[in-house]
């Protein structure tokens, strides 16, 4: 296929192929930006939270005295116990997904100077991390003696706790981190054990804090650790577990205010807190389809056009022997170029828009495979709505060469 | 003369009617999709008090020192007690407020009602007006109210619906944490998002609006506690709510408004002179590094706009921008080839005037249709986001109606430009020209 005809053909169209090549530009630093922005959102609600999801719920009461705080949490841990398809109760201060329930300054010695991060600190009674269903890559889980009573404030004076892998590599890298110590103001914690993953209750990807930095720390249930629980059930009897409790509630615990904000089962926490993520992600993919849609609507309508125009010089080509196909490959030939052109200038238009965000708006930095990626479906795009109008063009007989206008 | 050029306009146009109605197509279908996804990028990154955020002001004081610091050295976002309540005490800003978020529990009147836990702020009666927050019955409270701890309080009008059945309850009595408080004020519906005046405690945003506010002092005295977060550099020497209020602990948050940039700079001068003071006094150990944002600035510094919301909205841009390019490709175009016609008309005598007249009809009918298209699909699209959106976000996202004009106006003038640049182009020839070359 020559080019240099196509080439000299679209300089008698200069302003309208200018114009379809700006569009085409514009379209792929859009498309490029928005995929990214997407496929941040959709790898962002991939967060691994390390625990069991789909078996386990979170109860939270409110309202009561803290002087029964003890006596409320036996009755709920008895009598939640004793429902059916209810595997465990436990006294947690929080779970993944769910209120935010305790972030802690740490530092490597007592006198505070090395400062390492805020984790958050899961407190939970004997038990716990197995019906978290934390997964220990080293050390040993608490044993009995390992849960201690909180005697002052948050957290019991020194402790031996479970830190996650990603955190102890923050903590020590490169090092085992097995057996070393970190503090917070005057309490310690020593590790007896590394875990895979836990996540944060609520993680915020602009914030300092990693999604999974956290610290287990094993606690007796009473103050502060009262009113908030971890039901552990088999996945099917999940949901039902969840409703009947409050009716459970009811009856063991009416000094108790049952928060019905943030009790749920865990893949309904999950949920929602990504809610915004899945909406935001949702609408961008609409924008997209729509940026296509048009795009691809205005290459149908100028193509129809020219097509239009020129079934005079059509018919004379097929009557001095070109092809069907020699007329189908120039209107394809003609797309892909005008394509090409606003593919090379969008990808710059990409490049330099998302280092002028990354300089607003503190944006990450594009991926280079996003740009070959939206260059392909441009020409894809360009290609498939061409491809009506070209047909339409090589259907024009050679008659029409000694017709009159 | 018009009636002619729009009939001129409406046959050019049914010659093509799958070109015209693609432009129209894609006018309407761009002002619509932006102007839709606008409204609701806008909803989570709104100024939630535009008429005022120039104003209001976030002071922050460093007293943690270099080690408390962010990376890049900002003091902590919420104050101590001591210097929260020195601030107030100076009342150097036009009006201030320091407030903490509370959760405390309210006995409804009857017998057998259970308690219910509601949220709210303690706060100081400068609050009110400064946030120009609107009352249903009754007003806040005053200076004299907070210095003697007066036990009132300001409700909202969902508790005082809940409570006393929505009827003029000012001068009624409630039970907070087993004390008997008297309402002064019923707010309107007033939940800001975000929630911009204690973003530190709310990260911003929260569907739970606030149901009742108390004077700080008396709240402090009632000993109410804390509810929203507490930043610690060290652990409090002595425990409890007494013990916070002691330690250098931040859990504060602070507001003031400060009218004019003399304003600022006295103001900012004040703290200066106040981090200086307690240097001397020996508690800080460095130099004063105090901070004093306006409100936008500060919840960007909080990040409480997530930063793909703004992006999102260049990204809603882009599309009308593509769209718009489209037409105007479109109708180059169209009306390009028209110079054989426009040659005709010049020869039997049109001036360039009457032709320009007639292009630009045609264009504009295009915009036009458009635009209207465009805008009957924007409402349809707000009014549906309801149902792929959370309800938090979709109630938040609201027309933006001077937006949409200037858009609608955009539309229609790029499409008249579009039309008036081949006719430009055309009526420059001489109409003899035209008419040898066809």
């Amino acid at each position: 296929m020559q080019i240099k005809p196509v080439l000299s053909a679209l300089q008698k169209h200069r302003l309208a192929a200018l114009l379809i090549v700006l569009e085409i530009a514009l379209a792929c630093a859009v498309l490029c930006n928005a995929g990214f922005l997407i496929a941040s959102r959709l790898s962002a609600m991939q967060l691994v939270s390390g625990v069991d999801e789909s078996s386990l719920g979170f109860i939270q009461l409110e309202g009561f005295d803290p002087k029964v705080a003890n006596d409320l949490n036996a009755r709920v841990v008895a009598g939640l116990g004793a429902m059916p398809g209810v595997q465990s109760v436990h006294v947690i201060n929080s779970v993944p997904f769910g209120p935010q329930a305790g972030a802690f300054g740490v530092t490597l010695d007592q006198a505070g100077k090395q400062f390492r991060g805020v984790p958050e600190l899961y407190l939970g009674d004997p038990g716990t991390p197995e019906a978290l269903g934390l997964k220990l890559v080293a050390g040993r889980m608490p044993g009995a003696q390992d849960y201690q009573s909180v005697v002052e404030g948050y957290l019991p004076a020194s402790s031996n706790v479970l830190i996650t892998r990603t955190f102890a590599q923050r903590l020590w890298p490169g090092e085992d981190a097995l057996g070393k110590t970190f503090w917070t103001g005057k309490n310690q914690f020593r590790v007896i054990g590394v875990v895979a993953n836990l996540s944060v209750q609520q993680y915020d990807e602009e914030g300092e804090r990693g999604a999974q930095w956290t610290v287990f720390v094993p606690t007796k249930s009473g103050p502060p650790l009262a009113g908030t629980y971890l039901i552990r059930a088999d996945p099917q009897a999940l949901d039902r577990v969840m409703v009947e409790a409050r009716t459970v509630l009811a009856r063991i615990a009416p000094d108790a205010v049952f928060d019905h904000q943030q009790s749920d089962t865990l893949p309904v926490l999950r949920e929602r807190f990504f809610a915004t993520d899945r909406a935001m992600a949702g609408l961008l993919v609409g924008v997209i389809v729509a940026l296509l849609g048009v795009t691809a609507l205005g290459i149908v309508g100028l193509t129809s056009f020219w097509v239009a125009q020129r079934r005079k010089q059509i018919g004379i080509r097929r009557a001095i022997g070109a092809t069907r196909g020699d007329i189908l490959r120039y209107f394809q030939t003609e797309n892909f170029l005008i394509v090409s052109f606003g593919i090379v200038l969008g990808v710059v238009a990409a490049i330099a828009i998302n280092l002028l965000l990354m300089k607003v708006f503190e944006v990450p930095r594009l991926p280079l495979h996003y740009l070959p990626i939206g260059a392909l479906a441009l020409w894809l795009l360009g290609q498939l709505a061409v491809l009506g109008p070209a047909l339409r063009a090589a259907a024009v007989p050679p008659v029409v060469a000694t017709r009159n206008v | 003369m018009f009636a002619y050029y729009l009939e001129l306009a409406l046959r050019s146009l049914k010659r093509s009617p799958g070109l015209t109605a693609l432009m129209v197509l894609a006018i309407g279908f761009g002002v619509a999709a932006s102007m839709t996804s606008w409204s609701v990028f806008r909803a989570v990154s709104g100024d939630p008090i535009p008429w005022k955020s120039a104003q209001l002001f976030v002071p922050q004081i460093d007293n943690w020192g270099p080690n408390g610091r962010n990376p890049n050295g900002d003091p902590p976002s919420a104050m101590d007690y001591a210097d929260a309540t020195t601030l107030m005490r100076d009342h150097r800003a036009k009006r201030q407020s320091a407030m903490y978020q509370i959760s405390p529990s309210i006995v409804p009147a009857g017998a057998g009602k259970h308690p219910i836990n509601v949220s709210g702020h303690a706060v100081y009666g400068e609050f009110f007006p400064m946030l120009d927050t609107p009352f249903q019955y009754g007003s806040g409270w005053g200076a004299s109210d907070d210095a003697n701890r007066a036990q009132v309080t300001v409700i909202s009008s969902k508790l005082n619906q809940k409570l006393f059945g929505g009827t003029n309850s000012v001068g009624r009595s409630v039970s907070i944490e087993g004390r008997d408080y008297r309402v002064v004020g019923v707010l309107n519906d007033w939940n800001p998002q975000p929630r911009f005046y204690d973003v530190v405690n709310s990260g911003g945003f929260n569907s739970q609006s606030d149901d009742v506010f108390l004077p700080f002092q008396t709240a402090i005295q009632a000993a109410i506690p804390n509810d929203g977060n507490t930043n610690c550099n060290a652990v409090p020497k002595e425990s409890g709510f007494i013990g916070l209020q002691q330690s250098e602990c931040v859990w504060i948050a602070y507001l003031a408004e400060l009218d004019d940039a003399a304003a600022v700079a006295a103001y900012r001068d004040y703290l200066q002179g106040y981090a200086r003071e307690q240097q001397q006094a020996g508690r800080f150990g460095w130099a004063p590094n105090n901070r004093l944002r306006d409100l936008r600035a500060w919840l960007d510094d909080q990040h409480v706009v997530p930063r793909d919301t703004k992006v999102s909205l260049l990204v809603a841009l882009g599309l009308l921008l593509v769209c718009l390019v489209n037409t105007i490709g479109l109708l180059l175009a169209k009306f390009l080839r028209r110079s054989g016609e426009i040659g005709v008309r010049r020869a039997l005598g049109a001036t360039r005037k009457a032709i320009y007249l007639q292009f630009l009809t045609e264009a504009g009918m295009v915009g036009v249709a458009g635009g209207g298209l465009g805008l009957a699909l924007t409402c349809a699209g707000v009014a549906g986001v309801g149902w792929v959106l959370p309800k938090d976000i979709a109630s938040l996202a609201r027309l933006d109606v001077s937006l949409l004009v200037l858009t609608l106006l955009v539309a229609v003038l790029a499409t008249m430009l579009a039309g008036l640049y081949p006719t430009w182009r055309a009526s420059r020839v001489q109409p003899a020209w035209q008419l040898k070359s066809n």
